[in-house]
């Protein structure tokens, strides 16, 4: 896909993400939404208003930015903490390939550890390849992209990635995306509950956005956050003296 | 040929200067960049490699500039200090990863040329983080020179590294210049440069202090005056006596002792023996007072 300077990157990046204690922390998050799925489908086996509650709300409010953050900001930002970045960037790969190969590493392992879940979640919740189910799986999988984008992108800009996306998700869209209208335009919490409601039309979801507003702008957001991290780290720069 | 250019290059940061008005030259063969720690090696060193951007002046590698340009780095080869590496890794996929971020045609044939230079191939196959630091840091050469560079860039290169290790990478360093390649090493030890390098450039707080041929500049510094603290059973009788020799250029008597201002560190300290048994005076203590790295920069700057 990006030539061998990409695939280099990319498969060095896995074997680096996942080879970190850090990784076993992927697993958990999406470990509680089954479990949660399973115990609330043998005490309410035909409720139809909890599958969108805890797949929509709690799945793409917590399980999935969170699962994001920690994979985003682990592919690139954990190389730029120890210094060994400089290794990869002593080398004439453009820094966009550095940036995209960095990316997709960390989008489809998200998709891997959320998105795949949520289905296995909403097949068991709702019983079968519904609308629901089939919706909060694409949903997941567009929300993977977008997330990581500013993921990578914040790992890049500041030392401080994960307080600054915890931030994000926890005071911007867990909070003002919630009370104030317009911040709902810019949260990819949800952009994703917009493209999911789009597939599942279930009111219980609380999708804010239009499938059209939610798409639009997260593909704006998500390329925007790309070109900053390449031109951020077109500009990385090494810590002189101790002076 | 390749050379690093630098021109009236300054570097700060707020309101501290680390590179304070740089012009210099390095050619092909090795040389040494000297000079205390915190001086600004570091800072230089990043703004060749292309890792700074220079606050004032130009600078060039090979005629291009390094800032914001990868394609440098099919010119420069760059070791930093920092000793951080994908330790998972085993040596020669270390090296064989580089080659392939070179887009080198063959990747295989190119580790196992470099494994070669830094006699590494006993050990390619084991995983960097059963390494020792001396075949750590040799690896990272490797990595480094897999794309057979014109500039090699080596960031206190020695520091951890036992004797032996040491002479190893010197040989190998020394090797690469020989062979017309263009190194360049920063150093806070000087004995290291000596061994290594017959052209030096000496950085002391941001500024260039020497440079040039190392010999020279040893001279300069083993024949400064040097400051003696001096305590015997009679200091006022010793420092009568001492002010009539030609090796002394100064002494103070104090409450401490006699403080000795040596014209030439040798004579000094041949005669001061002699001189003492002659005149029947105990000596007692004879302590150099500005024998740190750092009195030695400062005097080169003042020179």
């Amino acid at each position: 896909m990006f030539g061998v300077q990409g695939r280099t990157i990319a498969s060095v990046t896995l074997r680096a993400t996942m080879g970190r204690k850090r990784a076993l922390l992927f697993a958990l998050p999406p470990l509680i939404l089954i479990v949660v799925t399973l115990l609330l489908k043998l005490a309410h086996p035909s409720d139809p208003s909890w599958p969108s509650q805890i797949l929509g709300v709690f799945g793409f409010s917590v399980v999935l930015p969170l699962t994001a953050l920690i994979i985003g900001t682990s592919v690139l930002g954990a190389e730029v903490d120890d210094g060994s970045i400089v290794q990869l960037l002593a080398t004439p790969v453009p820094r966009s390939v550095v940036i995209a190969s960095k990316y997709v590493v960390a989008t489809v392992l998200t998709m891997i550890f959320v998105a795949l879940p949520e289905l296995l979640a909403g097949l068991i919740a709702t019983g079968g390849a519904t609308r629901l189910a089939i919706g909060l799986f694409v949903g997941a999988l567009a929300g993977s992209a977008m997330y990581n984008a500013i993921f990578v992108m914040l790992s890049v800009l500041t030392t401080r990635a994960i307080a600054f996306g915890l931030l994000y998700v926890l005071i911007w869209e867990g909070l003002l995306g919630n009370l104030v209208a317009g911040a709902k335009l810019l949260s990819v919490g949800h952009y994703s509950l917009g493209i999911a409601n789009a597939i599942a039309h279930d009111s219980n979801l609380n999708a804010g956005l239009s499938a059209g507003t939610a798409i639009g702008m997260g593909a704006v957001v998500t390329a925007a956050a790309l070109v900053v991290a390449a031109r951020g780290l077109a500009s990385f720069s090494l810590k002189g003296d101790a002076i | 040929m390749t050379a690093i250019e630098l021109r009236n290059v300054s570097r700060w940061y707020g309101n501290v200067v680390a590179v304070n008005d740089i012009t210099m030259t390095i050619g092909p063969g090795v040389t040494g960049l000297l000079g205390p720690n915190g001086a600004g090696k570091s800072t230089l060193l990043h703004m060749i490699a292309g890792f700074l951007a220079p606050s004032r002046g130009e600078l060039t590698v090979g005629g291009a500039a390094s800032w914001h340009n990868p394609e440098i780095y099919r010119t420069i080869g760059l070791v930093p200090e920092r000793d951080s590496v994908y330790a998972f890794l085993t040596g020669e996929q270390f090296v064989r990863t580089a080659a392939r971020l070179h887009k080198l045609p063959d990747p295989d044939a190119a580790a196992r040329r470099a494994i070669a230079i830094v006699e590494m191939a006993g050990a390619q196959d084991r995983k960097i983080s059963t390494y020792s630091k001396g075949m750590r840091q040799r690896i990272r050469v490797a990595g480094a020179l897999v794309h057979d560079p014109q500039v090699l860039l080596l960031d206190e290169p020695f520091n951890g590294m036992d004797p032996r290790q040491r002479l190893h990478m010197m040989d190998l360093l020394h090797g690469l210049g020989e062979r017309g390649r263009t190194i360049l090493f920063s150093s806070h030890i000087l004995e290291e440069v000596e061994r290594l390098s017959g052209t030096i450039q000496v950085i002391v707080a941001g500024r260039l202090a020497a440079s040039g041929d190392f010999r020279a500049i040893r001279r300069l510094m083993t024949s400064r005056p040097h400051v003696f603290l001096v305590r015997t059973s009679d200091d006022r009788k010793l420092g009568a006596t001492l002010i009539g020799r030609p090796a002394v250029n100064g002494v103070e008597v104090t409450d401490g002792g006699l403080t000795v201002r040596a014209a030439d560190y040798g004579t000094f300290t041949r005669e001061i023996a002699a001189l003492t048994r002659d005149q029947g005076i105990a000596l007692r203590e004879l302590l150099p007072e500005d024998e740190s790295l750092e009195s030695v920069f400062a005097y080169l700057v003042e020179t």
